[in-house]
């Protein structure tokens, strides 16, 4: 994978001004993280390869932050009652052989494409990707505003009623968080598809969330809460391999680690206001702008490999700070949502406290 | 008022003081041995369990501090027991 010895020498030099980058940005990707289960790396592993950190240290690390920052999380709304353990760690472990599967993909379109093939086959995966799941998601969460339906109980689609109604002896498993009994050749595949897009992205939770929504049938509380196992058993598999290599770089796996833990926190809380629906309304809005940020990238990549005619540097530059600011706007959007929602959500709980306490004293 | 002190009294200040220094001084080590910890922590071998071990500690002793430190603030779940069905 990668020279042990050159490693530690790829290590940057950290200042102050880089800490509290990395912390700010870890507290941001770690209040979307604990309300959705998963999103932050998009932004952080970029954001360490701009302060000169290379390609690989930067994933390594990121994913050394990613499984404490996961478990945390996961045992945070495990007291709320939101984790399905069982579902989980089923899907967890499927996902490290789609990890494993993923990277060796990605190291073969590297050979044979050098690294602006293996970005453009990044990026497409995550236009492509985005734009199917993000704008489905988002769908989803307007037509229930619409519909006025936000505050009732939401309803499993047909297709997870199908998937659960299908019984294949010697594979059938209980789920709580499905209250059903599932066969696990429905879950392998999709534990693999997160665990392909994580290692193409940095994301499997924009599959896996929406998967086990729409596909097995998990209210969205307990399959965002529910990520975090996956991203847990992923992410200590992940780093165990990376660290194997010398690739992982402590410092900024705790001090991204430092800024994601209050925001987890903030996150997981923050579940426990709104309405369910809120989960998809914050996971398809940032897919759906990750999705532009993304495909302003495609050209540059094409234009290296030779396939559209050759840009010139400015435009190169310019595409590139663009792609990365709407990145970060996504994900500030995202956080500017769960903390609006939150807040309103605290009042409202304020309001009704004083209310009843109006009337006793009447 | 005397339940308002009582609520007071309930939020865990010490807990959050103590997970809060010791999550201090693990960040201050960390920035104070960066030349020792990443020349042993990238070997590889055996000593690829030296990240994932830290991961732990700084999970366990921030990750508590941090869950006290929004109770201090007074930022907790909702009171209405929410059932996920």
């Amino acid at each position: 994978m990668h020279d042990i010895a050159q490693a530690a020498t790829n290590f940057i030099d950290l200042n102050t001004a880089n800490i509290i980058y990395l912390f700010l940005v870890g507290f941001v990707g770690g209040l979307v993280s604990g309300f959705i289960g998963s999103g932050g790396a998009f932004v952080l592993t970029p954001g360490m390869m701009s302060l000169g950190v290379p390609g690989l240290v930067a994933v390594a690390s990121n994913m050394c932050h990613k499984f404490p920052k996961a478990l945390v999380g996961a045992l945070k709304r495990a007291k709320y009652g939101q984790v399905d353990v069982k579902l989980g760690i089923v899907l967890g472990i499927s996902a490290e052989a789609g990890v494993l599967y993923g990277a060796h993909v990605q190291e073969n379109i590297k050979k044979v494409f050098g690294d602006a093939g293996s970005n453009l086959y990044v990026s497409v995966a995550f236009v492509v990707v985005l734009a199917v799941v993000g704008i489905f998601v988002l769908r989803d969460a307007w037509k229930t505003y619409k519909s006025g339906t936000q505050h009732e109980e939401e309803k499993i689609t047909k297709l997870a009623r199908w998937v659960q109604s299908i019984h294949i002896p010697g594979t059938m498993v209980y789920f709580k968080s499905l209250n059903a009994r599932v066969s696990v050749l429905f879950t392998l595949p999709l534990g693999f598809a997160t665990g392909m897009l994580a290692a193409t992205i940095a994301v499997g939770g924009f599959v896996g969330v929406p998967s086990m929504i729409y596909v097995l049938g998990a209210p969205s509380l307990m399959a965002s809460a529910t990520e975090l196992v996956i991203a847990f058993v992923m992410g200590l598999g992940g780093s165990l391999n990376y660290a194997l290599h010398g690739l992982v770089d402590i410092r900024l796996a705790m001090i991204i680690l430092g800024g994601s833990l209050f925001g987890i926190q903030l996150g997981a809380i923050g579940t426990t206001y709104v309405k369910p629906f809120m989960i998809k309304v914050v996971m398809g809005v940032i897919m759906v702008i990750v999705l532009f940020s993304r495909g302003l990238m495609v050209p540059v990549y094409l234009s290296q490999l030779g396939l559209i005619q050759t840009l010139s540097d400015s435009t190169v530059k310019m595409l590139k700070t663009t792609s990365f600011a709407i990145m970060i706007f996504a994900l500030a959007l995202g956080a500017f949502i769960v903390l609006k929602a939150m807040w309103q959500g605290r009042q409202a709980e304020k309001l009704a406290a004083q209310e009843s306490l109006v009337h006793s004293k009447a | 008022m005397a339940s308002l002190d009582q609520k007071i009294k309930k939020k865990p200040f010490g807990a959050s003081i103590l997970f809060g220094v010791v999550s201090i001084g693990l960040y201050i080590t960390l920035l104070a041995n960066q030349d020792i910890l990443n020349g042993n922590f990238a070997k590889g071998g055996l000593f690829a369990f030296l990240p994932i071990i830290t991961a732990f500690i700084f999970s366990y002793v921030h990750g508590n501090f941090t869950g006290h430190f929004w109770t201090v603030l007074g930022v907790e779940a909702s009171k209405k027991k929410r059932e996920v069905k």
